[in-house]
């Protein structure tokens, strides 16, 4: 048994198309994995595979050990894993701390409690003035998430998935939408994450992959072609004739 | 308003005077007084299913109404003291609404709300073919309502039935204020504004609807016991459609997702409907259709919203 997330034989398909094909991945504690590959790769089927949304046909998918497969998507990110969306999900209307406290007070199972007032748990709030120090996010509190700027609102959604205290985080294109101008925000954000968190980013922005990656997975069609360091990927001709090509040739 | 509410007891005291300037006010309409009152229960159970959990439905009579027979039919046969009524009406109303509301709340968008409409309408039919329990078309009859806790006797006039309805709801108005700004109100919100991400942060969301469903159907479950105990009938009226449509515009003219609106909408709606209607009762609905086109387009936040829309239109100048 061995800690953090671990996948084996992960096969699944829609009809005749395979869109994973025999995934085995391993996401120990403080692992910082790429999932690179072209469009429809398969890529987001992999993380709904993990987060519940989708059901394996077949494989393996166990957190510290244990078999998370019975697992609805709710009771997965109980167990760890945690997620944000490729596009940005968060509740618009609402404040930026209503939105940190929203998760706070899932994980701590007390969202029935309906007698006190949702912000005088004194701990909670004492956290999330910590967490939106960590993203530097302190001055825009109470402002509502509609009104804040893109890139701000990706650190939102970081912030209160931080806020699960997650085991395994899954970034689904951080970066994506994000104006380059802002790009480093997610770039620092991303290298500031707790050590022993277990990060699965899967991104399209080479320069952020290339500097905030310890390891690399490519997927093609539903299968891993290679996976490894990224100096490794980057002198791997198949992956620079698919992926870099056009970029490498010219 | 806002920063009414950070004086303690502001809106405690508020509501007070407002119950106390009614009932002085309008000494020979204490009936009618007494109607929105209920009416403002009632709506107030939509607000919580609809305005803040976000679930559409078209068909809060069903859980009114089945608070209504639930609580006169107790009346008659087991005990006609009004309170153990309250609590029948509410139970009942809830427990139509959990069970109900865990099939309805499968589906969502226009197969939800006219699911909710065929319950009601299920709801009526049985009330209807079942005339030996519920007397049918004739209505339930034969309510005769004991003191309230033994002491204060329903008089003709209906001052103790103003003030039994005000307390009631006056309760009810100040558990939900509470429920609103606590985590239960806060997740509900945040479901109305995405299921996926209440999802993605570990709530059950579908369980946390039905949670919702349950506690809107005893409040309206108390509503129509309410209406029951206090004009001592029940007919099949109170399952009929209009009484959910109306109801429902009453909340959007008055503001959804925040209580005061439902206050604001059934006194507007109501009131106009009453002068509205005296005047000129064959168009009167003109006049309301009216009312809710402008709301719909100049204040979407509703009537709670105007003193709001009026400043800024004035600083504008």
């Amino acid at each position: 048994m061995s800690a953090g997330l671990q996948v084996r034989g992960l096969q699944k398909s829609f009809g005749g198309i395979i869109v994973a094909d025999d995934i085995n991945v391993d996401l120990a504690p403080g692992a910082r994995v790429a999932l690179i590959g072209p469009n429809g790769a398969g890529k987001t089927t992999f993380s709904s595979l993990i987060t519940g949304k989708l059901t394996p046909n077949a494989g393996e998918i166990t957190l510290d050990g244990q078999d998370i497969r019975p697992l609805g998507e709710a009771d997965r990110v109980k167990a760890g894993i945690a997620k944000t969306f490729q596009i940005t999900t968060l509740f618009r209307d609402l404040t930026v701390r209503d939105n940190l406290r929203l998760a706070a007070q899932e994980r701590d199972g007390r969202a029935r409690a309906w007698f006190k007032r949702a912000d005088s748990w004194a701990e909670v709030e004492r956290e999330i003035d910590a967490q939106l120090a960590a993203f530097r996010l302190e001055a825009l509190g109470d402002k509502r998430v509609s009104d804040l700027a893109y890139g701000q609102q990706r650190l939102v959604e970081m912030a209160m998935t931080l806020m699960l205290k997650p085991r395994v985080l899954i970034l689904d294109e951080p970066a994506a939408g994000v104006p380059s101008s802002d790009s480093h925000l997610i770039t620092d954000a991303i290298e500031r994450l707790p050590d022993d968190l277990a990060v699965l980013i899967i991104e399209h922005d080479m320069k952020l992959v290339f500097r905030v990656a310890r390891s690399i997975i490519v997927l093609v069609n539903g299968r891993i072609l290679t996976q490894g360091a990224p100096n490794e990927i980057a002198a791997d001709e198949r992956v620079r004739d698919l992926y870099l090509g056009a970029r490498h040739h010219d | 308003m806002t920063r009414l509410m950070r004086i303690p007891f502001a809106v405690e005291a508020l509501l007070i005077a407002l119950l106390v300037i009614a009932f002085f006010a309008f000494p020979y309409n204490l009936a009618f007084v007494t109607r929105i009152l209920i009416m403002v229960l009632f709506v107030l159970s939509i607000d919580l299913v609809l305005g803040f959990a976000g679930i559409a439905t078209l068909g809060q009579a069903a859980l009114y109404g089945t608070g209504a027979y639930a609580a006169g039919l107790f009346a008659v046969h087991v005990t006609a003291a009004p309170l153990p009524g309250l609590l029948i009406g509410m139970v009942a109303g809830a427990a139509l609404a959990f069970l109900s509301g865990l099939v309805l709340l499968r589906t969502k968008g226009l197969t939800l709300i006219m699911l909710t409409i065929a319950v009601a309408q299920i709801c009526q039919e049985v009330a209807n073919k079942a005339r030996d329990v519920t007397g049918g078309a004739d209505g339930l009859r034969g309510i005769r309502m004991e003191p309230v806790l033994g002491l204060f006797e329903f008089d003709f006039i209906g001052i103790t039935a103003y003030w039994y309805v005000a307390i009631v709801v006056f309760i009810v108005f100040l558990a939900l204020k509470r429920l609103a700004a606590a985590p239960l109100g806060l997740s509900l919100r945040g479901i109305h504004e995405s299921p996926e991400r209440m999802l993605a942060i570990g709530a059950p969301v579908y369980r946390r609807q039905v949670l919702a469903y349950t506690l809107g159907g005893g409040i309206a479950g108390i509503a129509g016991a309410l209406a029951a105990q206090v004009t001592q009938l029940v007919s099949l009226e109170v399952y009929s459609f209009t009484l959910s449509a109306e109801a429902l515009i009453m909340l959007i003219l008055g503001g959804t997702g925040r209580l005061w609106g439902a206050i604001v909408g059934v006194v507007l709606f109501m009131t106009v409907h009453h002068v509205a209607a005296s005047a000129d009762p064959y168009n009167w609905l003109f006049f309301i259709g009216f009312m809710v086109l402008g709301v719909v387009f100049f204040l979407p936040g509703g009537m709670i919203r105007l003193p709001q829309a009026l400043l800024r239109l004035g600083r504008q100048r």
